[in-house]
């Protein structure tokens, strides 16, 4: 939707004002609303989170261009609550915890899109968080090792690899 | 009824407590959004999914979680709705539990600083509220919480992802801080847009004080994370930490300059919003949370002696809606709350 006052920007503030009694509903891009002083923030009447989002997932199948793709998307299903790719895309919400993995790489653009980023760094499961916990720091030696490669300085790099190499022998048995 | 004590009272007991920046800062807020393995999200899940939920969630022996206050289990289809209203009003719930769930039930500390919603928007929300500026003291509470909670529950997690939530705008940590602010110098010399635009470009939000799609009352700002994935709690807070710092100072600023420039126009609207409001027979809750922002104004300037922080605090919830029919008595359309809201900030002022 573009802004209904310059008409060239895309609308991103939506808010409804109640005058008397009488509702008048707006769409304004950000400077116009700026300037006509209408940026009232958290005022969305019905523009509710799940909708932008469902907005954003239609952008990513338009940027993949190619019909097919976005045809075989829609038709992915979570096979343990039933959800589909496209009741997802409308609704905004996953049905259960497995659709994050039937959906798959699909949901990387969105995740992409709304945090910046793909993947969890933050705090892990006491239990069960181990085996994460682990792969963490084989990640952060391999970085370290890089870098002193990078420096030259093998006799460090080595005590790396090797610790590196216990430590994943250790992962893979657990 | 035992649940009833928690909608006696407009002031939480843990508002009671003093804080840094309290002037500026009225409270902070972490929740903590946490799924339970094998069952559908609450959005699938049929009523008797919904019941497991509740069952294991308040299985939990009571014990387990003494070290953070007594606490008091209700389920949402026991009470009525106007109870429901004022948990909602004292954002010990949210709307969406109030109204939208299915075998939803919260349970409270007695101190109402710690609230874990069952089957809202997920299985388990963990809500932790701090008076002031605390937001890391809330976090910290929050997460040894949730450490208990995981001690009997397995959660949704995988590695790539974290925490797996029902909405793709939590997932990761699962983790909302939000500082409720009070901002008027910085609304009435209208830097406020610039300011709320600019906390929007480094992966912040702002509402009004009643969450998502509510209107900022009484210059009343919700300052939150949007951010949930691809930064550690820790990088959220601190985020959440440095710009509410810096906000506060511009607030400041803004309050040293409208004192300075327009002391005069700004000592009449505050004594104004305080002559009406002791006087005044009919009161809109907006013209209210206006003039209450005035008055407390007024306390942070010293132009008002009283009333005290406490005061203003416990009226802007004792004003709203649900908390006036609850006071009376009985239900009432718009006008007569108007009148009951105007009657009741009448006689609080007078008091003191």
């Amino acid at each position: 939707m573009l802004c209904q006052e310059c008409g060239k920007r895309p609308a991103t503030l939506h808010f409804t004002k109640i005058v008397n009694g009488e509702k008048t509903e707006f769409h304004f891009c950000e400077s116009c609303a700026r300037e006509k002083g209408e940026m009232i923030p958290g005022t969305s009447g019905g523009f509710s989170i799940h909708s932008l989002l469902s907005g954003l997932m239609d952008i990513d199948m338009a940027g993949k261009g190619a019909a097919s793709s976005a045809k075989a998307a829609q038709s992915l299903r979570c096979e343990e609550c039933g959800m589909t790719y496209s009741q997802f895309s409308k609704i905004g919400r996953f049905g259960c915890s497995s659709c994050y993995k039937y959906f798959g790489s699909r949901l990387d653009p969105l995740f992409k899109r709304v945090h910046g980023s793909t993947v969890h760094v933050g705090k892990l499961p006491k239990r069960g968080g181990s085996k994460i916990q682990a792969k963490r720091k084989i990640d952060g030696l391999k970085l370290e090792l890089q870098q002193r490669i990078h420096e030259e300085e093998f006799e460090e790099a080595a005590k790396l690899r090797d610790q590196i190499r216990t430590l994943e022998k250790e992962l893979s048995e657990q | 009824m035992p649940n009833l004590r928690f909608t006696e009272k407009a002031l939480s007991d843990w508002m009671r407590g003093q804080a840094d920046a309290s002037e500026i800062v009225i409270s902070s807020r972490v929740r903590v959004a946490r799924n339970l393995q094998h069952l559908p999200f609450p959005l699938l899940a049929t009523r008797q999914q919904s019941e497991e939920v509740l069952k294991r969630l308040t299985g939990i022996p009571s014990d387990h979680l003494q070290s953070f206050g007594t606490f008091y289990t209700v389920e949402l289809d026991h009470i009525d709705p106007l109870d429901k209203r004022v948990l909602v009003e004292k954002h010990l719930i949210s709307p969406n539990l109030a109204n939208e769930s299915q075998h939803g039930a919260v349970i409270l500390s007695e101190d109402e600083s710690v609230s874990i919603m069952i089957n809202e928007e997920d299985h388990l929300r963990i809500q932790c509220l701090y008076p002031g500026f605390q937001i890391r003291q809330a976090w910290e509470k929050a997460s040894s919480i949730d450490d208990k909670f995981e001690e009997y529950i397995d959660y949704a997690f995988d590695d790539k992802h974290g925490y797996l939530t029902s909405c793709p705008t939590n997932v990761g940590t699962g983790l909302r801080a939000s500082v409720m602010m009070h901002l008027p110098a910085l609304v009435m010399t209208q830097q406020i847009n610039r300011i709320l635009s600019a906390v929007s470009q480094v992966g912040l939000t702002v509402r009004g004080i009643y969450g998502e799609g509510s209107e900022a009352i009484g210059n009343l700002f919700q300052i939150s994370n949007q951010i949930t994935l691809g930064q550690t709690e820790n990088e959220i807070i601190d985020n959440l930490h440095s710009v509410v710092l810096q906000i506060i100072e511009h607030e400041k600023n803004a309050r040293t300059r409208l004192m300075n420039d327009s002391r005069l126009r700004i000592t009449d609207r505050i004594k104004r919003s305080y002559g009406i409001l002791s006087y005044a027979e009919v009161m809109d809750s907006k013209e209210a949370g206006q003039r209450l922002s005035d008055v407390r104004l007024g306390v942070d300037l010293g132009i008002l002696e009283g009333p005290s922080i406490p005061v203003m605090n416990e009226l802007n919830v004792m004003t709203q809606p649900g908390f006036l029919q609850k006071t009376y008595g009985h239900d009432m359309n718009t006008e007569e709350r108007d009148i009951y809201r105007a009657k009741l900030i009448r006689e609080t002022l007078g008091k003191r």
